[in-house]
């Protein structure tokens, strides 16, 4: 009964703030210099172009009306068409989205494989060998920009090894060719899992070092029952509430954190996409991106809300 | 409201363990803040200090490895990285120092003043300062940079200033309520001490140590952010330099000459390294580690 009471809160919550990103994103046009038509236009400034900008935007009517006639139209799943490549803002964010959503995927496999186990064996022995290496590494590596691993990563492997299909512009579509997809991935998942990998560990050895001094876990010792039986069925589910929470801000960060990578391999993804679209002043089309990304933030963050409350479902009853 | 702060969670900086006794920050420390000192310095400076010109192309002398003429090599264009990477720093260090002025000139008294007063001014504020959390500053400060042309300095340490505000004062207003509570607050309370001399003189002096090794780590961020903008191309335009931009400039010509990377980037890694240090040692210096951000 908690729970849901406490998901239909999240809920309502949930939907104010896609509300406020929408008026935000729908705004945003207003801080183009000058007419926004015109900027928008550009060198295609035609009296039908024109016309199905006001139709799309609502430019003529006024300021506080403009938003329901743009939200109408969201809604209605029509995110108008660019008057740079005349493609319709909808299919070209449906064509980029899952590249982001493979690259995530790959980078979070690799991050909680390295994270996960490192933080068990970090954390049976806090300040050991093992402990002080890992978490010194992990601090220096906090340092380290995603946009300066992935240069020094392209260097290395594309440049210096010339291992084939991990430089720029190397990317294939997994339908074409699903083998040189993941060659191509493997330099972008790298790069995202470490500022992940970084996160998780750090997260969940501090949480398991607090967890191992709990009574049930003395118990548990008394009982004879072994070291990893411990760590997997005793301590590792209470001491994942933040990491599992840290989880769902990182991946809804890291949408935003591919865009660096996507930059640098010219990898068709939203982020790629929204920076060319930035260049070329293509500026429905960044208004659609910006949208996309926010309420897919927002809905990460539910979803990882959600979950947490079924690993700790006391967190819901208060 | 106060359980929203734990769920939404935007990253929690470690807070746990470190053993290490008070009363020594350690060697490392004062190299850090040594190293630290010398880039504010170099960056306040610059045009006073002995430096080739950053923007000089320099045709017979492109492409250099380090040597005693140009201590660190020189571009693709003859141009001295030495005195690019201090000019560039300028612009890493105001937009650091500035952004975060702007979040804790607004963030921190709220988040003060909420906490102290509570009530429907603290449901209010706060609850206003999630719904931005909610989604990464990085599309917010990309989407609005974008739109408002043509960019300049200020309007970048404006946007990313804004954009950091709900994170101190997520920070600041829970430092300040686990402060709220305690004896010495009551003490003063009841001794009929004003508002005004418990938020400065009590609550104050409490909260600066989280503040100050937040907002060491907040410049950390806030120059990452502005790296990734310049690698994207959307700060400050080339031929000025900064940190971000150089590394940018440098993808294209790697196999050439790898110096022109190299430096920037070590450049903004030890800065970032130096801001996070510090701002870990001091936080288990003070050790807050009982201030559950």
């Amino acid at each position: 009964m908690a729970v849901i009471k406490y998901v239909a809160r999240r809920l309502v919550l949930m939907v104010g703030i896609i509300f406020v990103i929408s008026v935000g994103a729908f705004y945003l046009i207003h801080l183009l210099p000058g007419d926004p038509a015109t900027v928008i236009l550009g060198g295609g400034d035609t009296p039908q172009a024109r016309a199905a900008l006001y139709k799309q935007l609502g430019l003529n009517r006024g300021i506080v009306i403009q938003y329901f006639v743009w939200l109408n139209h969201v809604l209605h799943g029509n995110l108008g068409t660019s008057f740079i490549t005349n493609e319709s803002v909808v299919s070209t964010i449906k064509n980029a989205f899952p590249i982001d959503v493979e690259m995530i995927i790959l980078s979070q496999i690799l991050a909680f494989a390295f994270a996960i186990p490192l933080a068990m064996r970090s954390a049976q022995k806090p300040n050991g060998r093992l402990d002080k290496t890992a978490s010194a590494g992990s601090f220096t590596l906090l340092s380290i920009p995603p946009f300066i691993i992935i240069v020094f990563l392209v260097l290395i492997v594309a440049v210096k090894l010339k291992i084939p299909n991990t430089g720029p512009a190397s990317y294939v579509s997994i339908g074409q060719d699903w083998v040189v997809n993941l060659e191509s991935m493997v330099l972008p998942a790298v790069t995202l899992a470490i500022g992940s990998f970084v996160l998780y560990y750090r997260i969940l050895r501090s949480d398991l070092i607090s967890t191992l001094q709990e009574e049930f876990i003395t118990l548990a010792r008394s009982k004879g029952i072994s070291r990893r039986r411990i760590m997997w069925r005793h301590a590792f589910r209470p001491s994942s509430v933040a990491l599992v929470g840290t989880a769902g801000v990182n991946i809804g960060g890291l949408i935003a954190g591919g865009f660096v990578v996507q930059f640098l391999l010219q990898i068709p993804g939203l982020g790629f996409t929204l920076i060319d679209a930035i260049n070329l002043s293509d500026y429905l089309l960044v208004q659609g991106i910006v949208l996309v990304i926010s309420v897919s933030v927002v809905l990460i963050n539910f979803l990882f809300d959600f979950l947490i409350t079924i690993i700790d479902p006391r967190i819901a009853r208060d | 409201m106060t359980n929203l702060a734990n769920d939404f969670g935007v990253a929690e900086p470690e807070l746990l363990d470190r053993p290490e006794k008070r009363g020594r920050l350690g060697i490392l420390f004062w190299v850090c803040v040594a190293w630290l000192g010398i880039n504010i310095f170099g960056a306040i400076f610059a045009n006073v200090l002995p430096l080739p010109n950053p923007l000089a192309n320099n045709y017979s002398a492109i492409n250099f490895g380090p040597s005693l003429h140009h201590l660190l090599g020189t571009d693709e264009l003859g141009r001295d990285i030495f005195s690019r990477i201090v000019y560039g720093s300028r612009i890493s260090v105001s937009v650091g120092f500035g952004a975060m002025l702007i979040g804790f000139g607004v963030g921190a008294p709220l988040g003060m003043l909420a906490a102290y007063r509570r009530g429907l001014f603290d449901q209010i504020v706060t609850t206003l300062m999630y719904v931005f959390l909610a989604f990464p500053a990085i599309i917010a400060v990309i989407a609005v940079l974008s739109f408002w042309t043509p960019r300049s300095l200020l309007k970048i340490i404006l946007v990313i200033g804004i954009a950091s505000i709900p994170l101190v004062y997520r920070v600041i207003r829970a430092a300040t309520l686990s402060m709220g509570s305690r004896d010495f607050v009551i003490a003063a309370k009841v001794q009929g001490a004003t508002d005004r001399r418990i938020i400065f003189r009590e609550l104050l002096p409490n909260i600066a140590p989280v503040g100050i090794s937040f907002l060491l780590i907040g410049i950390a961020t806030v120059v990452t952010l502005e790296g990734a903008l310049a690698f994207l191309g959307l700060s400050i335009n080339p031929p000025q330099p900064s940190w971000g931009n150089m590394i940018n400039e440098s993808r294209t010509l790697l196999s050439q000459n790898i110096w022109i990377a190299i430096f920037p980037a070590l450049a903004l890694c030890l800065f970032l390294l130096s801001l996070n240090y510090i701002g870990d040692r001091l936080r288990s210096y003070f050790d807050v580690s009982e201030v559950k951000l």
